[in-house]
């Protein structure tokens, strides 16, 4: 008898392709007769396809393609047009938003349009990507969870890459396109924020964040731990909860006295979640437009302590008569 | 294929990723600061025993008789050093040939052979400028360099030019006008610690008229004290790179990370700091730019700049340079004022500049 004890799905069921459910009249069909992946198989369902492309999804993918390749072939042109600097330096290459003087104005191409360009490109394709899904949702006649997710996601890309510059009135001040200058644009806009761990959103964000992967360990281990019992059979609990799912619960009843349901661990997660990049956009967005320095904003209210003097007192040299910073 | 070999394989790759890119163990790290603040300096006791054998204070030459008769009427053209006797000029001389001069090279590494007191030899009038450096240095900067003060050996360590010197930077070569705009920074520049950070901190915070590297608000809210912007924060965080790789400390050993600009949580190293940084914009634009004529054009940057000295040149990895080991002490000839010709009042000068 098969069992999920492993890292992998040891089992893969090898039937005719399933077409999915019948899709109500429309332009679209479903693209590819479906094949299997023995590879995909093993860490989730084998069969690939068919796949419902429709008129969002193409040009959710012609507007991310534009964006890739503006960002790509610019990448490309500052290392000369060499493919080996480019593939060597590709982690260090970005493109670079205007520059702080430029303000909200359209700049030339090279000295940010490609930038402003490329994310009206990237924009519009993440925000079709998210319409698809909304419509998708609603030919299965599900609800429309996973577009609101997404769209929490999609709130956070906003506030970093549009709203606040909007509100900042500078491009400037938005993030570059690029591996490592994305990830030391954060650490400079901490530090010129005064740490932005004394953002009460972003910690909340934080909070969020770790909740997430705490809660997705408890839920995935849990499951894991009854699929000897079935517990990881959707379909057949719909019906009958059966052993498996019992013990789930029970399992947490016994541990911590309280145990979320089949249903709540998923609205739990859901919301986990979604408030991540939600209060993170937040927190970003109160940035330099509400408050300038988060630290001396947390020593005003109360939240940052103060702590024992170490060093004989260090006295700023630029307060000192005839000096200037 | 076989599936143990296949995961295998992934897992040593993986391994060796991972190890690859980290800093091989101990790392020790002592305390500086209140208990529990994460202030802490860190090491590696491998990387200071590399750093160690570099930073050794070559051997004194046993001081020359004082009683001897004036340099300037024994030696002619004499313009810096003529309150010596001819006995200490001489003794400085061997000294500074050991401390500067390249192996294989002697006193005609700078001076004429056939004329000692010329000055055809461009080598020779950069080395005077050089010497009104240093006794600038070690009796106007002694905020920064204290009672410790600064010799040719600090920065020269028998090397003709120190090993680490800066020139403006043109950048990349880039294939066209219309597109690939790195805007100064996103290529792995050594100097900014391989990071993408802006990677000409020096000629923007370290030459003629520096930019303010303060951009953290002084207020909470905004409006009056409001800080720069984020391409501005990310230029002041690339010089730190610098600094903290050229004394071969991390942030802590000046700022309280909690609130980098905070003076009440910061160390008074921070404040020496402060210092050394207004002295190097005072020696690249009172020393070593006005040399720009006297340099040849081998010794020159691609931009046609005199080399310029950043914190790398003198600390060179060390937090003080030669773990402070004072050199002047035994060439005290080497703190006197400075002469009139280039005198200029360091606070003044170099702090409007600053700003």
């Amino acid at each position: 008898m098969a069992q999920y004890m492993n890292f992998f799905s040891s089992v893969q069921v090898r039937a005719p392709v399933y077409d999915g459910a019948p899709i109500p009249a429309g332009v679209w069909k479903r693209q590819g007769r479906g094949s299997f992946s023995y590879w995909l198989g093993w860490m989730g369902d084998a069969q690939i396809g068919p796949l419902y492309l429709g008129t969002l999804g193409l040009a959710s993918l012609l507007c991310g393609f534009i964006a890739f390749e503006i960002i790509g072939l610019n990448m490309l042109a500052s290392v000369n047009w060499s493919p080996t600097q480019f593939l060597r330096q590709l982690p260090w290459l970005a493109l670079e938003p205007p520059a702080p003087s430029n303000g909200l104005h359209i700049p030339a191409l090279n000295q940010g349009g490609w930038w402003l360009m490329a994310g009206f490109f990237l924009t519009t394709s993440l925000l079709l990507w998210w319409a698809r899904m909304y419509r998708r949702a609603r030919a299965l006649g599900m609800g429309t969870h996973v577009a609101w997710a997404f769209a929490s996601a999609i709130w956070l890309y906003l506030v970093l890459g549009f709203i606040r510059p909007l509100l900042m009135g500078s491009w400037g001040e938005a993030v570059p396109f690029g591996i490592f200058p994305h990830l030391d644009w954060t650490a400079a806009f901490s530090i010129r924020y005064g740490n932005l761990f004394y953002n009460p959103f972003h910690m909340l964000s934080i909070a969020f964040l770790y909740g997430s992967v705490l809660l997705f360990a408890m839920h995935g281990a849990t499951i894991l731990a009854v699929s000897r019992f079935g517990g990881d059979r959707e379909l057949e609990q719909i019906v009958d909860r059966g052993t498996g799912g019992e013990r789930a619960a029970l399992f947490w009843r016994w541990t911590m006295g309280f145990n979320a349901t089949v249903e709540s661990i998923h609205r739990w997660a859901w919301w986990f979640a979604v408030l991540c990049p939600l209060v993170g956009g937040i927190g970003i967005l109160l940035t330099g437009t509400v408050v300038d320095n988060w630290y001396l904003w947390s020593v005003k209210h109360g939240v940052a302590p103060s702590y024992p003097q170490v060093f004989p007192t260090v006295t700023d040299p630029a307060t000192l008569p005839g000096a200037t910073p | 294929m076989n599936m143990r070999f296949v995961r295998t394989l992934a897992l040593a790759g993986t391994l060796s990723l991972v190890v690859a890119s980290c800093e091989r163990p101990p790392v020790n790290t002592v305390q500086h600061g209140y208990r529990g603040l994460a202030m802490g300096l860190v090491y590696n006791p491998r990387t200071l025993a590399a750093q160690a054998g570099a930073n050794v204070v070559p051997e004194a030459t046993p001081q020359a008789d004082p009683s001897g008769p004036p340099a300037s009427s024994v030696y002619q053209n004499i313009q810096v050093l003529n309150d010596l006797n001819a006995g200490q000029l001489a003794r400085l001389m061997v000294a500074m040939t050991a401390w500067v001069a390249p192996p294989g090279e002697s006193c005609g590494y700078c001076h004429a052979a056939s004329d000692m007191a010329s000055d055809a030899n461009y080598r020779k009038v950069v080395a005077r400028q050089m010497l009104r450096m240093v006794r600038h240095i070690n009796s106007d900067w002694k905020s920064h360099v204290a009672a410790t003060g600064v010799t040719c050996y600090t920065c020269h360590r028998g090397n003709g030019v120190p090993q680490y010197v800066w020139y403006h930077d043109p950048g990349p070569p880039r294939g066209a006008d219309f597109a690939g705009n790195r805007d100064g920074q996103n290529a792995p520049a050594p100097v900014v610690g391989l990071t993408s950070l802006p990677n000409d901190p020096f000629g923007t915070f370290l030459a003629d008229k520096p930019q303010n590297i303060r951009v953290v608000a002084t207020v909470a809210l905004p409006g009056s004290g409001s800080g720069s912007t984020i391409k501005q924060a990310e230029k002041s965080y690339g010089l730190m790179i610098h600094m903290s790789r050229a004394l071969g400390v991390n942030c802590t050993y000046c700022h309280n990370s909690r609130s980098f600009t905070s003076w009440d949580g910061s160390t008074p190293q921070r404040a020496t700091a402060w210092y050394g940084i207004r002295m190097v914009r005072d020696v690249n634009t009172k020393f070593l730019e006005p040399l720009t004529a006297t340099f040849p054009d081998s010794r020159k940057g691609p931009l046609h700049d005199v080399a310029k000295v950043d914190c790398e040149t003198c600390h060179q990895g060390a937090f003080k340079p030669l773990y402070g080991a004072s050199m002047v002490k035994d060439y005290p000839e080497l703190v006197a004022p400075l002469q009139p010709v280039v005198a200029a009042p360091p606070a003044a000068d170099s702090t409007a500049a600053a700003k």
